[in-house]
């Protein structure tokens, strides 16, 4: 090992010799340095990288589960959509065949109606026309009768015979008919 | 060499700048060992500490620009020499040679910073002392993982070798495992850098000699020779990070050997 001669250092020194102190310096120099890094500045670095890889990675899960969920979401609407247009298929139809039925409940209803009314009017031209029949025969009675006390000339005021001989006559024309 | 001086004095010739250049004067007469290459030791620690502490304090997912400096060179030694290198279990190694290539570097750079000038790494001591550093790393962790007897055994006979190769390869796979590594490691880096502090050296001194020489020529030529002395300082940054990159990269790269299974 050299020591410090430099002031009188006219001889060349041997620059592969080191000083003793310099290797001392360099040793704790390099040492402290090599703490400090490792304490403070390595495990800072590493979590600013850990830290930037999971958000990156936390970036990337996102958007696949974003995306999951859209397709999920695009596979349900679908599904939404098809059971609407069935439903909506069904409903239509159940509305066809109700409105059939309705118009045909309707129909016979107003078939009844008509078959009513058709009867009411049946019944009353019957009553009329018994009616009709009966003061027909009393009106045509009295006018036979009248008729034919004046053809014959005598007086019919006997009842019983008066009815008798309108029945026949009545009679009589029912079998002509 | 005082035949030189006394000449220099009269203004006879040029003294080129030797080793003795290398050898600074302690700050105070009464502190020996604090010589300027120590002071900038130092300086450097503190340099590196401070800057590395600052751009890390946050460790935001979102970097700020001081931070993003600080986390690319981490980064670049991080992935880029210890992962990419080692392998699965480089994160043990990091802050080890992240404290290596800073340091390092610093150092170099200092070699062409303004009124610093002066490499620390030209001194061989700084050099032996990274050197048998990762040395001791490199061993420590090839026995850690093999055992010692194992790691010897490997080293000294290398595996799916014929049997008469052992003659030769025995003693040149140990004298490269225990003397050739951590001297070219050191060498390497202490010599470029105190090649490239010499040969700036050279051309400022000789430029600034030139200009106070009585001949017009010489004066004339003197810019050329600062103009070069400009050029070389790039050449210089170029060697510094160069030297600091390999010095990582061979410790890497002699930490992923032990770790190997088969040397």
């Amino acid at each position: 090992m050299r020591s410090f001669n430099f002031l009188s250092g006219e001889e060349p020194l041997n620059p592969l010799i080191p000083h003793t102190a310099e290797l001392v310096v360099g040793a704790i120099a390099f040492t402290l340095l090599f703490l400090v890094l490792r304490k403070a500045v390595v495990p800072k670095f590493e979590k600013a990288f850990t830290d930037r890889a999971e958000a990156i990675e936390g970036g990337i899960e996102r958007a696949e589960k974003a995306q999951l969920e859209a397709q999920r979401a695009l596979v349900q609407y679908n599904e939404q959509l098809s059971s609407a247009q069935g439903e909506a298929s069904k409903l239509r139809e159940e509305a066809r065949v109700q409105g059939a039925a309705i118009l045909e409940e309707l129909r016979t209803k107003a078939q009844d109606e008509a078959a009513r009314i058709t009867a009411a009017a049946h019944a009353s031209i019957e009553a009329e026309r018994q009616q009709a029949i009966t003061s027909l025969r009393n009106e045509v009675g009295a006018l036979a009768v009248e008729l034919a006390s004046k053809i014959v000339g005598e007086a019919l005021d006997d009842q019983a015979r008066q009815s008798r001989i309108v029945e026949r006559f009545i009679e009589d024309l029912e079998k002509s008919k | 060499m005082r035949a030189f001086v006394k000449l220099h004095a009269e203004g006879d010739g040029f003294v080129p700048p030797s080793t003795n250049d290398f050898n600074l004067p302690p700050i105070t007469e009464s502190i020996a060992w604090l010589t300027k290459p120590v002071l900038l030791v130092f300086l450097s620690v503190i340099l590196v500490s401070v800057f590395f502490i600052l751009s890390s304090r946050k460790a935001a997912v979102v970097p700020s620009k001081l931070q993003f400096a600080g986390e690319s060179i981490y980064g670049f030694v991080r992935n880029d020499l210890a992962r990419d290198v080692i392998g699965h279990e480089f994160m043990r190694f990091v802050p080890y040679l992240f404290t290596l290539f800073t340091f390092v570097l610093t150092n170099n750079i200092f070699g062409i910073v303004p009124f610093l000038q002066f490499p620390a790494m030209s001194h061989v001591a700084f050099p032996y002392v990274l050197a048998i550093f990762s040395f001791g790393v490199f061993h420590y962790v090839g026995i850690q993982k093999h055992g010692i007897i194992k790691y010897l055994k490997e080293i000294a006979f290398m595996p799916g070798v014929p049997k008469p190769v052992y003659i030769l390869l025995t003693p040149i796979e140990i004298a490269t495992f225990f003397l050739v590594r951590p001297l070219t490691l050191s060498l390497r880096l202490f010599a470029n850098m105190f090649a490239g502090h010499l040969l700036l050296l050279v051309f400022i001194m000789g430029g600034d000699y030139m200009m106070h020489d009585s001949h017009l020529i010489m004066k004339l030529f003197s810019p050329f020779s600062f103009a070069f002395g400009i050029a070389l300082t790039f050449f210089e940054f170029m060697v510094q990070c160069l030297q600091a990159y390999i010095f990582t990269l061979l410790t890497a790269l002699y930490i992923a050997g032990a770790l190997a299974d088969e040397h």
